[in-house]
């Protein structure tokens, strides 16, 4: 959108990650992810169980070490320099988990948690300025005060997935990637919790990137919105642009899946795509969705398909719109 | 009993008791189920959703103790039967689909013997040709290759796990399936077609339905009647069309649907509910939602509101006189 002579905040090249199995199979998690993120966007990333999408988020930070493919962090390859030399990143880069109750560590309080990573990276040089900024931030997210010195168990799901966040701001991060933040909550906590992250974002200039597997959550938080299917992306557009013409059968079937809360929808069938996703072990070149696409043809296996820009920002991966 | 419907709950109450604690679970609740019909019942995590399912077939836990109301299907009332007979209707007239098929399915035995168990329990009489000849009806009906039937539920997915989990809930034609957010654990394209497949199966074979979700789209699709719960209470219930179009709202429900991210609008904040639902430990004195509501006054901390009726939709909230209209501001 903005000059394309500006270095993107974050660059991936071809990133992939296949895990070797018991007996030497591969599974191909993460097969050769290209993106942009830009400073201050967010993209969304959106996919089912099993498609990658995580693993994707983790070798981004280096959870995970992936296994070929460049991660570019303000134009520097960060892929292959040690996890040492990588810490000082971590300050820039951090995360949102899913499973609040997993996440947070139970024997802490509620300001221990939120000033660890700032006692690890050495922030601060006393622990009182580390606990006023951990009291600093439980007032940014919504935690009130009187809950600083409680333990995760004493609180519910929305309010420790706000320690989940306070903890992730504390480095005053510039790219934060949110795995599934809500999808372990509620839906009126899950609003109050998707609010609060779109402030933040607006309020601390964040990138954010959101996975998630609800097409609704994404659609009203992303900038633009990236569809991974087997470890591959097939289609990428701006968030409007996607909804409203979707290319890709896959993109078409997800959004056709949707249960909408309006009587008007009561009687159109919903438009169900056959089968499930194929395994991951293995995969050979090819549409990883063409058994269950309606419109396969020939040509569909044996060679990967590229994303070609179809209009200007919108990229799909698929034979029918090779031209 | 009304000819018209095959379950009718009056006044339920269910609490959890244990040493440290009393849980009110459920608080006074009244539903009824048409015959043909399937009703949804909707709320958050918490509300009572599961209890009240829990409590028709009679599998509350231990702590789990109904304190009042009648709960009566087919003219009888199910809370009085002895479990000798109780063991008749579960299973057999009343089958239920629970929330998660990962946990639902014994891991040790084949999905073709799981079904077959219902079948033989429910009909000694059948010999085990005729027996195998159901079990293999049963998983054609819900798209799974009857020689499946000596796999495992490891070798299946998580979708087709729950085929096998509705396939043995129907195996001895129910009249009234009660299912637990059956999709909640899958993917939506996998979703999409289990619901389809629920909502054929249950229009080709007349099942009753009671649909415990929090999704309103799964409830815009698939129900006819629907009651919203919170903190244990049916705060407002009515046909679809009630609570879809209808112009009055319990202030809940109206928080539910602003809480949904929409798929058409462009609205950039989501209207939250503040707070969290009340502790059923302790729940307070007069509406149980007026801690979170926005119109609260005095009057709803006070005292509880009484349920207003207009026609088929029924709410419970002070905002509403006895005709459901809103009163005028005084």
């Amino acid at each position: 959108m903005s000059d394309n002579h500006e270095i993107p905040l974050l660059q991936l090249k071809n990133l992939k990650k296949h895990f070797r199995l018991n007996g030497g199979a591969m599974l191909h998690a993460v097969d050769g992810i290209n993106l942009s993120i830009r400073e201050g966007e967010t993209v969304g990333v959106v996919g089912e169980s099993g498609c990658g999408k995580s693993t994707l988020g983790r070798t981004i930070l280096r959870l995970i070490e992936p296994s070929s493919g460049q991660i570019l962090y303000k134009g520097e390859d960060v892929t292959k320099i040690s996890q040492r030399k990588f810490r000082p990143y971590r300050q820039d880069l951090q995360m949102i988990f899913q499973d609040p109750y997993a996440s947070i560590d139970p024997r802490k309080s509620v300001v221990e948690v939120i000033a660890e990573y700032m006692l690890i990276h050495k922030t601060y040089k006393t622990r009182a300025e580390v606990y006023n900024r951990a009291a600093q931030l439980m007032d940014m997210v919504g935690l009130a005060r009187r809950y600083a010195s409680m333990y995760p168990h004493e609180l519910d799901g929305g309010r420790r997935q706000r320690i989940g966040i306070a903890r992730a701001l504390s480095l005053n991060p510039k790219f934060i990637v949110c795995d599934e933040p809500v999808s372990a909550l509620d839906v009126s906590i899950q609003a109050q919790i998707l609010n609060l992250l779109m402030d933040l974002g607006d309020e601390l200039n964040l990138t954010y990137m959101f996975i998630t597997h609800d097409l609704s959550v994404v659609k009203h938080i992303s900038d633009r919105i990236m569809v991974m299917y087997l470890g591959q992306a097939v289609e990428i557009a701006t968030s409007e642009e996607l909804f409203n013409n979707p290319l890709h059968p896959y993109t078409q079937a997800l959004l056709a899946a949707i249960p909408e809360p309006d009587l008007a929808m009561r009687d159109v069938p919903f438009k169900t795509i056959k089968g499930e996703v194929s395994s991951p072990i293995n995969v050979k070149p090819g549409c990883r969705f063409c058994k269950r696409c309606e419109y396969t043809k020939p040509e569909c296996e044996g060679t990967d398909k590229p994303l070609i820009e179809v209009t200007p920002g919108h990229f799909v991966a698929c034979e029918l719109h090779k031209n | 009993m009304n000819e018209k419907n095959i379950l009718e709950i009056k006044d339920l109450s269910v609490i959890y008791k244990t040493d440290l604690e009393t849980v009110a679970a459920v608080n006074g609740i009244s539903i009824e189920i048409k015959h043909k019909s399937t009703f949804g019942l909707v709320g958050e995590t918490g509300a009572g959703k599961t209890t009240t399912a829990r409590s028709i077939i009679r599998l509350l836990p231990a702590v789990g103790h109904v304190t009042s109301g009648t709960i009566e299907f087919e003219g009888k009332d199910l809370l009085a039967l002895p479990e000798e007979e109780m063991r008749h209707y579960r299973g057999n007239q009343i089958a239920m689909v629970f929330q998660d098929p990962m946990t639902s399915l014994n891991p040790v035995m084949s999905v073709g013997d799981q079904i077959a168990e219902t079948i033989k329990i429910h009909n000694p009489q059948l010999k085990n040709e005729e027996v195998d000849e159901r079990v293999e009806e049963t998983l054609a009906m819900v798209g799974i290759l009857p020689s499946r039937k000596v796999e495992y539920p490891h070798q299946f997915s998580g979708g087709m796990k729950q085929r096998v989990i509705i396939a043995m809930a129907l195996a001895c034609e129910p009249s009234l399936l009660i299912a637990d957010e059956p999709t909640t654990a899958l993917d939506v394209t996998i979703q999409a077609q289990v619901l389809m497949m629920i909502k054929e199966l249950r229009d080709r074979l007349g099942t009753s339905m009671l649909m415990i979700t929090h999704d309103l789209g799964i409830v815009a699709k698939i129900c006819d009647d629907v009651g919203v719960m919170y903190a244990g209470e049916i705060v407002e219930s009515g046909t679809v069309q009630d609570i879809f179009e209808g112009k009055n709202h319990h202030p809940y429900t109206e928080g539910l649907f602003g809480s949904i991210p929409n798929l058409k609008s462009k609205a950039k904040r989501l209207n939250t509910i503040p707070g969290l639902m009340p502790d059923p430990t302790a729940l307070p004195a007069g509406c149980i939602f007026a801690e979170r509501c926005k119109y609260a006054t005095d009057r709803c901390h006070k005292e509880h509101p009484k349920v207003s009726v207009n026609g088929t939709h029924k709410l419970c909230c002070h905002l509403f006189d006895n005709n459901g209209c809103r009163k005028e501001e005084e």
